[in-house]
Formats: C-alpha cells, sequence, structure tokens
C-alpha cells in the first residue's frame, strides 16, 4: 500500500492514513456486526422461555434450561442426534479410507487406463447426483434400503468420493517423490512408504477430507428427508426443520436450543482443525 | 519359440485361448473362468434383465418396470464392463505374443503370476473400493435417471400397479412446448440464472474484498476478526439457514420487528416494514444477501491464502514507478487471485446452481405459484424436488429436468477448466 507520497504535506498524509484506517476498521466491524447478530439472536433465544414468538436480539431475561431439558424429553432430538453421529461417523471412516487409497494411487502409480479414468472422476464429479432422487428412491426400495442408515450412509460415501480423490491426488503429489525413493533405497516395502513416509506429510488434508465427510451428513437436508420415512429415523437437519416448518405453531426457542447443540461441536471442530485446512485448501486448489 | 500374435488374437475371440497358446496357463484359466461365468450370468438373469429394460414389462402387479429398469440399467453396465475385459483380453493376445517374440520374460508359473500380479494390479486393486462405490451410488442411478426421462413415470404410472412405458422425449417436447410447463419452466430457469449469478458473484466479491482488506498491516485484533469472518463457515448451513427464515419473518422476525425501527430511530429514515416472505421480489433479495453471507467465508480463505503468497518485492517495485493503489490490486493482486482460484470460482457458480438447501428452507420456494408446482423463488433443482414430492409426482418429467440441469452444469465447467486449464492432466 502507498505509504510515501513525496508531494503531498505532512498532514495531508497522515489525513489519508487516518481516512484509509477509518474506513478499513468500520468495514471491518460493520462486517462483524452484520455476521454475529443473527448468530446471537439465536443463541439467545435459546435460553428464553417457550413460548417465546418475537426472534429478535433481546438481552431482557427470564433465563431458562427448559428448551434443552424438552428437546430430550419431549421431542425424538436425542435420537435424530445419534443417527446423524452414526451417519456421519461410518461416512467419515469408510469414505476417508477409500480416497486416501485412490488418490495415494492416482498420484504415486502409472498404470493402463489411468488417465482415462482420471478423466472419468473429473466428469462424474461434475454431476449433481442429489438430483437423482427418485432414482435412489426407486433402488432403495429395490434394496429394501428405505429407511435404513447404510443406504444413505452409502449414497454420502459415493457422493465425495470423485471429487475428494481429485484433491486427494492433488496433495499427494504435493509430497515431493525423493522420499518415496530414499525409502525405497532404505529397504523400505510399499506398505512402509505408505503409512510412515507419505501418510503423516498429507495429514493435513486428510484431516480436511475428515471434517468434510463428518459434516456433509450435518448439512444434507434433500435426501435425507426423502428416504427417510419414519419419524424416528430422521437426521438432525430433517427434524430441527420439523419445529419451524409450521407458520402457525412455530417453536422458536425450541430449535434455537436445538441449532446450538448441532453448531458448537461442529464449530469446535472447524476451528480446531482450520490451521490444516487453510493449507490443504491452497495447495490442493493451486495444484489440482 | 516364436509366437503369432494375430493368431493369438484371433484365438482370444473365446477369451483364455490366446492365452494357453501364449503358454499362460493359469491367466487363460482365469480368463476363461469369467468368460463362462458372464456367460451363465447371461443367460440366467442377463438376458431376462435386458430384455425387461426394453419392455418395461407386460402384466401389471407381476412385473414392476421400475425394479426391471434398474435390474436392466445394471445388466447393462455389467455387459460394458465385460465388453471391455474382452477387448483388454484381445489386446493381451497380441501384446504378450510379441513380447515373447521380442525375447521378454512373461510370468507363466502360478508363483510368477502372483508376483506379477502383486505389483502390476496393484493400483487397480487399491482404486477398486472407489469404483465400485461410485458404480453403485453415481453411475447407476444417473443412467437410471437417464432413462426415467423418456418414460410416462407419473402418478398415472404407479408401479406395480400399473405399467410404465417408454415415450421418447415426450418429457422434453411438453416442458419446451407445451404452454403450461413452457411458461413454469421459463420461469424457473431465468430466476435460477439470475440466482446464480447474482448470489455467487456477491459472495466471490465479498470474500475477494474482505480478505484485500483484512490483510494491510495496520490492523489490530487480527486473530479475533480472523474468528468472526470465519463464523458463517463454521456454523453449519442448515443452521443459519433456518435462523435466517426467522429472522426475516414478517411479523415476528428480528428485521422488521428490531433492524427497521432502529434505522428509523437513530438515522431518521422512513422505512416501511419489508414483507419478505410474502413478496417474490423481497425473498428473492433475501436469499441472495443470505447466500452472500453464508459463501463469503470460503472465498475469504483460499484469497488470504494466495495474498500471503504474493511477495512484497513487487507492490515495492510497483510502488517506485509510482503506481497508485488501484493499479496494483487491478495488474498485481487481481491476477494472482484469479490465477489459483478461478476453478474455485467456478465450483461456486455450479455449486449454487444446484444450491437446493437455501432455498427450500429460507422460504420453501415461496411466495406464491409460478405453474407446474413451482414457486415464485424455486430453482431447477428445488422444481425438481417439487415435482417428486407432491400430490400429483411427474418423475418422468422431473428426470427430464434433471438431464437438463446435468448437461448445463458439465457443459459449463469442462468449458472452463479446459480454458483455464484446471486439473491438468500430469503425473
Amino acid at each position: 500500500m502507498a505509504k510515501q507520497v513525496h508531494t503531498k504535506g505532512k498532514s495531508s498524509i497522515k489525513r489519508t492514513r487516518f481516512f484509509k484506517h477509518f474506513l478499513t476498521y468500520f468495514f471491518m466491524l460493520f462486517l462483524s456486526l452484520i455476521i454475529i447478530y443473527p448468530l446471537l439472536i439465536t443463541v439467545m433465544t435459546a435460553f428464553k422461555n417457550s413460548d417465546v414468538v418475537a426472534f429478535t436480539l433481546s438481552f431482557q431475561g427470564p433465563w431458562t434450561l427448559q428448551n434443552f431439558t424438552d428437546l430430550f424429553k419431549t421431542t425424538l432430538y436425542g435420537k435424530w442426534y445419534w443417527n446423524t453421529l452414526v451417519i456421519s461417523l461410518a461416512t467419515m471412516v469408510i469414505q476417508v479410507a477409500v480416497v486416501t487409497l485412490a488418490g495415494y494411487t492416482y498420484s504415486r502409480y502409472s498404470f493402463a487406463g489411468k488417465k482415462w479414468s482420471l478423466t472419468f472422476f473429473l466428469v462424474v464429479q461434475m454431476v449433481p447426483t442429489m438430483a437423482a432422487l427418485t432414482a435412489f428412491y426407486v433402488l432403495g426400495m429395490l434394496l429394501n434400503g428405505l429407511d435404513h442408515y447404510w443406504f444413505l450412509t452409502l449414497i454420502y460415501i459415493g457422493g465425495g468420493i470423485p471429487m475428494n480423490t481429485w484433491l486427494m491426488k492433488g496433495y499427494f503429489d504435493t509430497v515431493p517423490y525423493d522420499f518415496d525413493e530414499s525409502a525405497k533405497l532404505d529397504g523400505a516395502g510399499n506398505f512402509t512408504i505408505f503409512w510412515k513416509i507419505v501418510m503423516p506429510l498429507v495429514k493435513p488434508m486428510i484431516a480436511v477430507q475428515a471434517l468434510w465427510a463428518f459434516m456433509g451428513p450435518f448439512g444434507d437436508f434433500m435426501t435425507a428427508r426423502y428416504l427417510l420415512r419414519e419419524e424416528a429415523n430422521l437426521t438432525v437437519a430433517v427434524g430441527l426443520q420439523e419445529f419451524i416448518s409450521d407458520p402457525k405453531d412455530q417453536q422458536v426457542a425450541l430449535f434455537a436450543a436445538g441449532a446450538i447443540l448441532i453448531a458448537v461441536p461442529i464449530c469446535a471442530l472447524f476451528f480446531y482443525l482450520q490451521k490444516y485446512f487453510v493449507t490443504g485448501l491452497t495447495a490442493g486448489g493451486s495444484k489440482g | 519359440m516364436k509366437k503369432n500374435p494375430n493368431k493369438a488374437m484371433s484365438l482370444s475371440i473365446i477369451p483364455g485361448l490366446g492365452q494357453y497358446y501364449n503358454g499362460q496357463k493359469l491367466k487363460a484359466g482365469i480368463f476363461l473362468g469369467a468368460f463362462v461365468i458372464f456367460v451363465i450370468e447371461m443367460i440366467f438373469f442377463g438376458g431376462a434383465a435386458l430384455k425387461g429394460l426394453f419392455t418395461l414389462g407386460t402384466v401389471p402387479m407381476r412385473d414392476h418396470s421400475m425394479f426391471l429398469m434398474v435390474k436392466g440399467t445394471l445388466q447393462l453396465l455389467i455387459s460394458v464392463i465385460f465388453i471391455m475385459f474382452y477387448v483388454l483380453n484381445l489386446r493381451d493376445g497380441r501384446k504378450v505374443a510379441q513380447e515373447i517374440n521380442a525375447g521378454h520374460e512373461v510370468p507363466i508359473s502360478f508363483k510368477e503370476m502372483y508376483h506379477s500380479l502383486g505389483t502390476n494390479s496393484f493400483p487397480y486393486l487399491l482404486t477398486m473400493p472407489a469404483y465400485l462405490l461410485m458404480i453403485f451410488t453415481i453411475i447407476l442411478p444417473v443412467l437410471v435417471t437417464l432413462f426415467m426421462a423418456f418414460t410416462n413415470y407419473d402418478f398415472d404410472h404407479i408401479p406395480p400397479a400399473q405399467l410404465i412405458d417408454w415415450v421418447g422425449l415426450l418429457n422434453f417436447k411438453n416442458m419446451f412446448f407445451l404452454s403450461t410447463y413452457r411458461a413454469t419452466f421459463g420461469a424457473v430457469f431465468s430466476w435460477t440464472l439470475i440466482w446464480t449469478f447474482c448470489a455467487t458473484t456477491l459472495q466471490i466479491v465479498l470474500g475477494i474484498f474482505t480478505a484485500v482488506v483484512a490483510h494491510q498491516d495496520f490492523i489490530k485484533f487480527k486473530r479475533v476478526f480472523g474468528i468472526i469472518f470465519l463464523l458463517p463457515w463454521a456454523v453449519p448451513a442448515f443452521v443459519t439457514i433456518l435462523s435466517f427464515s426467522n429472522i426475516f419473518n414478517d411479523s415476528a422476525g428480528a428485521i422488521n420487528v428490531q433492524v427497521i425501527p432502529f434505522l428509523n430511530k437513530f438515522f431518521f429514515m422512513h422505512l416501511p416494514q419489508i414483507n419478505w416472505m410474502t413478496d417474490p421480489l423481497w425473498t428473492k433479495v433475501a436469499l441472495i444477501m443470505i447466500q452472500g453471507w453464508l459463501g463469503f467465508p470460503y472465498i475469504y480463505v483460499l484469497v488470504t491464502g494466495i495474498l500471503q503468497s504474493i511477495s512484497d518485492d513487487l507492490y515495492e517495485a510497483a510502488t517506485i514507478d509510482g503506481a497508485t493503489a488501484l493499479q496494483k490490486f487491478k495488474n498485481i493482486t487481481l491476477p494472482a487471485i484469479f490465477s489459483v482460484a478461478a476453478p474455485t470460482f467456478v465450483t461456486q457458480y455450479t455449486f449454487n446452481f444446484n444450491n437446493f438447501s437455501i432455498i427450500y428452507l429460507f422460504n420453501n420456494g415461496g411466495p406464491g405459484d409460478v405453474g407446474g408446482g413451482a414457486g415464485n423463488s424455486d430453482i431447477l433443482i428445488s422444481w425438481i424436488y417439487k415435482l417428486t414430492t407432491n400430490s400429483t409426482p411427474q418423475y418422468g418429467l422431473a428426470s427430464a429436468v434433471t438431464m437438463i440441469i446435468s448437461v448445463i452444469v458439465i457443459g459449463v465447467s469442462l468449458l472452463v477448466f479446459k480454458k483455464t486449464n484446471a486439473f491438468k492432466m500430469e503425473g
């Protein structure tokens, strides 16, 4: 930024600098306000009486934890949360394993059909799979997978594979081949090279992949709504919407309490892994 | 001993024979086995499955047209995989014969085969799970959707009570020429384009602007701001969208009850209350603003990473040459950002093109009705959802719309990726 403006006087430099600082801080504070305001409303509402109607920011009590106890006593929220956790964990573990293997293979081995199949990954990745709802439904009927978690989990895993394999391959590519070569000279086998040499270096990307795979089922609405029918089998995203879907009987306080219990752990995970995926993002994005 | 490559290849018309001729007995056995299994599968299941795909059933209640379609599609996939194997087998016969003639060692015994398998097919084994999963959760459903687009699968034809028939291009014809559907498609499609363009551009511009502003050296509490700016990304989107849907509520939401009165009181404005949920225009405005809120942190993080990698020397040299701040931004910062982040920007556009959650959760695609079951703020993907979930579902039509979406998204992405040369085919 232009810090030395020789032609102007000292006071005018000061004035422009003051303006620049003022405008910068003004923008950043204003943006922070816009970000925090809606989130704070939700947080505050969660501790209000359950008969609260207005969804506004107010610091007036009375405060209560009633909404949180109600969630688990009078609704199926606990069950929904558990369902989502099971699906999310399964998706995360399997998807990360599959994608890591495939990404490693595409980065480190050359084999017949490699180029062709990489293009295949790239095109498949663009298909909006979620729009194939009816096909999933019929498939679910045929395989008796409707209302079953394994079916939904498989769909989540499969949908994430093409894009994430690409990202993973891109990240593996950033680990120099020299490491493999020198390990091979030291007598390390394929597995040792993979597990002991390369894996520790791609940990950031694995963390990113794990987080995304884990968050997917928490955020998906369309597929879960369509393939899960029983009230008790819903995921937490679908269930939470039911609290406010009826315009005449919106339970905003209950909704807010449920929202917080989802947002806080995911936020914590997000910020815990943040330093990893900032590097993962730029490295994967630039190399491709 | 010399082998005749052409003879090896023609013997391989029955898989395994060419390999036997080349002296690879174990391989010959495996290939012949695969061939026999496919033939048996074809006789007992495959033939009927392919026929089912063709007829889609003949007797209601006994034949479930959709199940027949899925089974037929699966068989189609199996056949394609077999054909690929078959071609490979022909080539293998020829290639191995040539290698023997050239004096190369080829694995013959079980032990040698095992070893060769271990090194040569290791990559295939490692990628196998990814392929199996993709075939069943992406390829198969997408193919079934493609086929469905050419059938009359709707509320009048629900299997197994009724049969489904192939109707050719009827769904596409209806969409483009039948006045009711054409009007709906036109309205939904144009809003989808406007939505995609405005929402994505807003989040990209806001993201870049924030990153550039927040990157300045003199700023204090950078860490605090960094955390705040990441919050919209960290909180799951559906939670915030549902919260916003409450906040924009016409009668009880914070915008109408709190923000507008506040502005009127302290800034001497005279803003009326706005019908966010019942006025189509304002719903659309709110949706675009919310997506800007939700989407800018991702761009902000990406661009901040890029800004840190630009060398200070460039800026210093530009300053010495007398460049203004704007010139430096235009000629140094922006090109650096776009050279790295262009593919990501494109994926943001395609993401919003299919951003179902925000449209459905904010106002359920409403308000009002533009025909065909679609509301004023419905985009193509949420219209598909409505077409398949309302009381008179139109599965065939919905699949046709799905195909159109896919063609658009794939076309645009391929074009741009080719242009920007992202995803280079290397290594």
